[in-house]
């Protein structure tokens, strides 16, 4: 790593924790609508995943997405256009928070129904398999609380079945939305899961994205080399609440301070002052310009204009199709692009 | 032309078009080994391999979403559902992945998926495998639901399906597999999805049918005939898009309809189509729109009580007596 590609992630760090914090405002201020769940604490995972797999890996996780959006490579403008519902958003205003996805950059979303997107990423594996697309990996993140429906287990299943080029990766944050793992889960460590379909997993430290990175690229490498699927549980901690609308009563003010002080941004700025990477005045440096640049994707973000009445019909179906509205025939098709 | 049984005719699709284009194979329960538990796949193992027809586990949202997966790297998977039934248990990858992905993300994800499943009664199979539950996925913006009454019609709409870059759902029906009918060789022998077709003329009532209940419509047809009663078959053969231009032509020109679906009367096809002919041609109706149904239970084993419960074809002969004499 050259000493740029140091600052990038570390910037890439700060950004998606300030990108979090001001969508928190914005949500608070009602410019952003419906479900926010915000990445706060685990940054270390998208950015450390996000920074060492490759342009044909693909990226698929569930709706706590932005972070993933960020480390996928969209703008942070283009993703806040996305939480404001505007135009100007990678899915056009019409996917909102939990729906975030650049095909360009291999991210394929942001999927809300928890674990329905786990077969997905068996399937996009397989589509890679079947497509001779040898050296893809489909990476697809999902938390602890996501191991226990059917759409997990049916997915990994079929993954070692047909010895599929898949990294599962379990963000374990301790919580599926206000219940412990303890108390959803019968095993406490989500990666003996996988030792129920002969899959290769280990459990790994998600608050210090070197290690994220280390651990990852091994892993990585692995499949590439000797193929089929191997599940990684990353441990991770969210210090917001599941969503805005959280009260927060399943833990103590303490459990989050705690986790705070291992903070993964801290943790990499240490680290970098200590390895004589960056000064502390270069990393303020940094997080300067991802103040600024969250800044800018504030503003840009609320300039962009609201998709237009036609978008309403726009994409239901690729190919031009008849379509209703309230009851009457349109002249229109539903366009495809 | 040749005359061929809708079996014959929705295998014949799949051959051409997996034989036509590399990127098309099959995934299911049973479908390479065994050669389909419908015997459709029969021989497709051996001649294409268990790269392109893939025998799964019983984990239909592993097929399904499997399938989605697989679709939006650019392959072009046909899933299919031993039974419509077991669409169920993959509901949620059917209607909030397939039938929104490309909606929700602004058209990033084609979906080139097909799903075929059988539908219907009267095997004997009891309350769980002998639904007809094909309204319920018409409900479905983003979801294209295509379903067959004629071995022609199945081989042209099948192929269509998996020509195209939507998600289709295409609805088979056991009891029609031994069917007959003339079906062209061509290779691009294409059925257009979202259009009804006119299966027979007649003046005096408009039939609407689809599936199984087309060729009961058309043997009902018949036995009016001899009674000077001269009935016009239109068949949805899609269920959405759902064209009701060929349905309203022929209503504005017999004022009289029956609709006859092989499903649950409540919330199904008929209603759909019934409201919709009163919303578009309202000063047109002479009599009011009957429907033919299934009972509203559950379908028991017992094969004479199933036979009860189902629609017949004396069933669409009566209703159209009753618009016609009141």
């Amino acid at each position: 790593m050259e000493k740029t590609d140091y600052l990038n992630l570390y910037r890439e760090m700060v950004i998606i924790r300030r990108l979090e914090e001001s969508a928190a405002e914005l949500y608070q201020k009602g410019k952003i609508g419906g479900f926010l769940h915000l990445y706060i604490g685990q940054e270390a995972v998208s950015a450390g995943i996000g920074s060492v797999r490759q342009p044909q890996d693909r990226l698929i996780t569930a709706y706590r997405d932005h972070g993933w959006a960020i480390s996928s490579g969209i703008d942070p403008k283009i993703v806040m256009a996305e939480l404001l519902g505007k135009v100007d958003g990678c899915s056009d205003g019409k996917g909102g928070s939990m729906h975030m996805a650049d095909v360009e950059k291999n991210f394929w979303g942001g999927h809300a129904i928890v674990g329905a997107h786990i077969p997905i990423a068996t399937g996009l594996a397989l589509g890679d398999v079947y497509l001779g697309n040898d050296d893809a990996i489909t990476i697809c993140m999902f938390g602890d609380g996501a191991t226990n429906i059917g759409f997990f287990h049916e997915g990994l299943n079929l993954s070692k079945v047909w010895n599929l080029p898949v990294l599962w990766v379990c963000e374990n944050n301790q919580y599926g939305m206000g219940t412990t793992v303890e108390r959803a889960s019968a095993v406490s460590e989500i990666r003996q899961k996988a030792e129920g379909y002969g899959m290769a997993n280990e459990r790994i430290d998600g608050m210090d994205v070197m290690q994220v990175r280390e651990d990852v690229s091994r892993v990585l490498e692995t499949i590439r080399k000797e193929g089929g699927p191997y599940l990684l549980e990353i441990m991770t901690y969210r210090y917001r609440g599941h969503s805005m609308g959280d009260p927060e009563r399943y833990r103590e003010k303490e459990e989050v301070k705690k986790w705070e002080e291992n903070d993964p941004i801290g943790i990499f700025r240490l680290y970098l002052i200590n390895e004589a990477i960056a000064t502390d005045d270069e990393l303020d440096e940094q997080d300067a310009q991802a103040e600024s640049i969250v800044q800018e994707a504030v503003d840009f973000a609320e300039s962009s204009p609201d998709p237009d009445k036609d978008a309403l019909f726009d994409h239901i179906y690729a190919e031009p199709t008849p379509i209703e509205y309230r009851g009457y025939a349109l002249e229109q098709e539903s366009e495809g692009n | 032309m040749a005359r061929i049984t809708m079996r014959e005719a929705i295998s014949k699709a799949l051959w051409e078009e997996m034989e036509r284009d590399e990127r098309v194979f099959i995934m299911g329960e049973e479908v390479g080994v065994w050669g389909g538990t419908y015997a459709v796949t029969k021989g497709f193992y051996d001649r294409f391999g268990e790269k392109r027809v893939r025998d799964t586990p019983i984990a239909e949202a592993a097929i399904i979403g499997g399938a989605i997966g697989a679709a939006l790297t650019g392959s072009r998977p046909i899933a299919e559902l031993m039974t419509i039934n077991f669409a169920f248990v993959a509901m949620d990858h059917i209607v909030n992945e397939a039938a929104k992905l490309h909606y929700m993300f602004a058209g990033q994800f084609k979906l080139p998926l097909v799903i075929r499943a059988v539908s219907g009664g009267g095997r004997q199979l009891g309350a769980t495998h002998s639904q007809t539950p094909d309204a319920i996925f018409a409900h479905f913006p983003g979801l294209k639901v295509v379903s067959p009454g004629t071995p022609a019609d199945a081989k042209g709409l099948l192929k269509s399906a998996i020509r195209s870059d939507d998600p289709v759902l295409f609805i088979e029906n056991a009891t029609l597999y031994q069917s007959k009918g003339e079906v062209p060789d061509d290779l691009d022998y294409l059925e257009p999805i979202g259009k009804s077709k006119i299966q027979r003329e007649g003046d005096d009532v408009t039939i609407v049918a689809y599936s199984k209940m087309v060729p009961a419509a058309l043997e009902a047809a018949k036995q009016l005939a001899d009674e000077g009663i001269e009935a016009e078959v239109v068949d949805l053969r899609s269920l959405r898009p759902l064209d009701m231009d060929p349905v309203i032509a022929s209503f504005k020109r017999t004022n009289r309809a029956v609709i006859a679906e092989e499903g649950w009367r409540s919330y199904g096809v008929g209603s759909e189509v019934s409201a919709r002919i009163y919303e578009l041609a309202f000063d047109y109706v002479d009599a009011p729109v009957k429907r033919v149904a299934q009972a509203e239970v559950p379908l028991p084993y017992n094969a004479k009580l199933e036979q009860l419960a189902l629609p017949q074809t004396e069933d669409i002969y009566h209703a159209v007596k009753e618009v016609i004499y009141g």
